[in-house]
C-alpha cells in the first residue's frame, strides 16, 4: 500500500516537473476554452444593455478579470519566489520567473481596457482614478522584477534578488494602493469611479467571475509553457535534459 | 552601539573627503527644481500650487542619484566584504551606513528646500510643514533606496535599473509628503499626512535594514 | 438575446471602437503570448539538439 502514497516533493525537482507540466498544459487550455466560451456568451448575449453606459460597459468583462489576475499573479509570483528563497529550491525561482511576464501583460490589458473604457465614458484616454493609478504602479513593479532578473547573469542570484524585490513589492502593494486612494479622494472633486454601478446585475457579476476563471486557467497554461522553456534553458548541462526524446530525435 | 557610531563616523569622513559627490547631488536638486518653472511657465499662482510636488519629485530624483554611493564604492575596494565578515551584526552596520547616507544626502535637501520654496512663493507656515515632511520623508527614501542599492550591486545598467526598482516604492512617500504641504495650504491640516509618513518611516526603519542585509548577502555570495 | 442582427452586434451601440479595441487587443495578446512561449521552447530545443549532434561528432 505504501506505493499508493504520492510523494509530492518528487515534483519539486525540475526533472520530474517538466513532464508533469507538459501533461497538464492541454487540460488548462481546455478549461480556458470552456470558461472563455461561457464567459463571452454571457458578456455579449446574456448581460443586458446598461441603462447609462449602453454597450460600452461590456469592456468590464475583460478589464476586471485582467486587474484581478494581475494582482493575483503578483502575489503567487512573490509566494513562489519567497518559497525558493526559504527552501533554496531552483524550481520555485523558475516558476516566479515564468509568471512575471504573464502578470505584466495582465496589468497591461487592464490599463489598455481601462483607457478604452474611460474614453467614451469620461472623455479622456486616461483617468487618474485610484485603481487605474495603482494598476500602473503594479505594472512598473512587474517591469522592475523582470528587468532585475534580466540584468543579473547568475540565475541563482537572479532568483534570490528577484525574490527579495517581489517580497518587498508585495508588502508595498497595499501601502501604495492605500496612499493612491487617499491621494485620489482628496484631489478629485467629482470622484470618477470605474465601478460606479450601485447594484450590478447578477448576470454581469457571473460574466466577470467566469471570465476571471478563464483568465486564470489561461495564465496557468501560459506560465507552465514558459516554465518548461526556462527549465530547459537553465538545466542544459544535466543528463536528464540530454536524454529527453525531444532533444534526441 | 560603538560599531554603529563608528561606521557612521567613517562614512561621514569619506563623504567629506569626496565633497564633490555630495555637492553634485545637491546642485542636481537645485537645477531640477528650477527646470519646472522653465518648462511650465512663470505664472505665480500655478507655481505656488505645484511647488510641493516639484520639490518632492526633485528630492526623490536627487536621492536616487546619491544611492549608488551607499555600497558601490565599498564594494569596489573590498571593504564591503570585510563588513559582511565582521562579527558585528550586518544589520547594525547597514543601518549605520543608511544613517550616514541620509546625513549627507537627505538632510542637506531638508535644509535647502525652504530656500527653494521661497522661489515658489510658499509662505512661512507652508515652508515649515515642507521641512517637517521632508525631515520624515528623506530618511524613508534612504531606507527604501538602500534595499534597491543592495539588490543592484555590481549589476549592469545599475543606476537606471535602481531607479526603475525604487521609484514605484517611493510613491507613498511622495503622496503623503507633498500632500501634507497641500493639505496645510488648503486649510485641511497636515497632521494626517505627517502621521502616516511617520508610520511609514517607523515601518521602514524596522524592515529595510533587514531586507537590505539579505539583499547584500545575495549580491555578494 | 440582445442583438437583432450581426450588424448591430458589430456596431455595439456606437461603442464599436472601444469595445472591439479592447477585446481584439486582449485576444491578440492571449494568442501572441503562448506563441512566444512556444518559440522560446523551440529555440532552446534546437540549441540542445545542435549541442548533442556536436558531442556525437566529437566522439567519433
Amino acid at each position: 500500500m505504501s506505493n499508493r502514497i504520492i510523494h509530492w516533493f518528487k515534483f519539486a525537482s525540475p526533472q520530474s516537473f517538466y513532464p508533469l507540466a507538459g501533461k497538464m498544459i492541454p487540460w488548462f487550455w481546455a478549461l480556458t476554452a470552456v470558461f472563455g466560451a461561457i464567459g463571452l456568451w454571457i458578456s455579449f448575449f446574456v448581460a443586458p444593455t446598461d441603462a447609462v453606459q449602453g454597450e460600452g460597459y461590456r469592456i468590464i468583462f475583460i478589464h476586471v478579470p485582467a486587474s484581478w489576475m494581475s494582482m493575483f499573479i503578483y502575489m503567487v509570483m512573490a509566494a513562489w519566489a519567497g518559497l525558493g528563497l526559504a527552501l533554496n529550491t531552483r524550481l520555485s525561482g523558475m516558476m516566479a520567473q515564468a509568471l512575471a511576464p504573464t502578470g505584466a501583460l495582465m496589468a497591461f490589458i487592464s490599463l489598455w481596457t481601462g483607457a478604452f473604457w474611460g474614453k467614451p465614458m469620461w472623455g479622456t484616454w486616461w483617468v487618474w482614478d485610484a485603481r487605474l493609478t495603482s494598476e500602473l504602479i503594479l505594472f512598473f513593479l512587474y517591469i522592475g522584477f523582470i528587468a532585475l532578473q534580466a540584468a543579473i547573469d547568475d540565475p541563482r542570484r537572479a532568483d534570490k534578488a528577484g525574490a527579495i524585490l517581489a517580497l518587498v513589492g508585495v508588502v508595498n502593494v497595499p501601502i501604495i494602493y492605500f496612499s493612491v486612494k487617499w491621494w485620489n479622494t482628496l484631489h478629485q472633486g467629482a470622484s470618477v469611479s470605474m465601478m460606479k454601478s450601485p447594484s450590478m446585475a447578477q448576470t454581469m457579476l457571473w460574466g466577470m467571475l467566469i471570465m476571471a476563471l478563464c483568465f486564470w486557467m489561461y495564465s496557468i497554461a501560459v506560465a507552465l509553457m514558459r516554465v518548461r522553456a526556462i527549465i530547459l534553458e537553465r538545466e542544459t548541462h544535466t543528463e536528464w535534459v540530454k536524454e529527453l526524446p525531444e532533444v534526441k530525435q | 552601539m560603538s560599531a554603529f557610531l563608528a561606521i557612521i563616523r567613517r562614512d561621514l569622513l569619506l563623504a567629506m573627503r569626496r565633497k564633490s559627490e555630495v555637492l553634485t547631488a545637491l546642485f542636481f536638486f537645485i537645477i531640477v527644481v528650477s527646470l519646472f518653472p522653465l518648462g511650465i511657465g512663470p505664472e505665480p499662482q500655478l507655481l505656488k500650487k505645484i511647488a510641493p510636488g516639484i520639490l518632492w519629485v526633485a528630492a526623490l530624483l536627487s536621492t536616487m542619484l546619491s544611492l549608488n554611493r551607499l555600497f558601490a564604492t565599498d564594494h569596489a575596494d573590498g571593504t564591503l566584504e570585510q563588513l559582511v565578515l565582521s562579527p558585528t551584526p550586518l544589520g547594525l552596520l547597514v543601518a549605520g551606513k543608511i544613517v550616514a547616507h541620509w546625513l549627507t544626502s537627505g538632510l542637506p535637501l531638508v535644509l535647502l528646500a525652504p530656500v527653494l520654496g521661497v522661489q515658489f512663493d510658499l509662505d512661512a507656515s507652508a515652508l515649515g510643514i515642507l521641512v517637517g515632511a521632508l525631515l520624515l520623508g528623506t530618511p524613508l527614501l534612504s531606507l527604501i533606496g538602500a534595499i534597491g542599492a543592495a539588490l543592484t550591486l555590481g549589476v549592469r545598467g545599475g543606476g537606471v535599473l535602481l531607479s526603475l526598482l525604487v521609484l514605484p516604492l517611493y510613491v507613498p512617500a511622495l503622496i503623503f509628503g507633498a500632500g501634507a504641504v497641500e493639505a496645510h495650504i488648503s486649510g485641511l491640516g497636515a497632521t494626517g499626512h505627517l502621521s502616516l509618513l511617520a508610520a511609514l518611516l517607523a515601518l521602514a526603519a524596522f524592515f529595510a535594514p533587514w531586507a537590505t542585509t539579505a539583499a547584500l548577502r545575495v549580491s555578494l555570495e | 438575446m440582445n442583438w437583432n442582427s450581426p450588424a448591430e452586434f458589430f456596431a455595439m451601440g456606437g461603442y464599436a471602437l472601444y469595445v472591439w479595441g479592447s477585446f481584439v487587443v486582449c485576444a491578440v495578446i492571449m494568442v501572441m503570448e503562448p506563441m512566444l512561449a512556444k518559440m522560446r521552447q523551440k529555440t532552446i530545443l534546437r540549441a540542445l539538439h545542435r549541442e548533442r549532434l556536436a558531442q556525437e561528432l566529437d566522439k567519433q
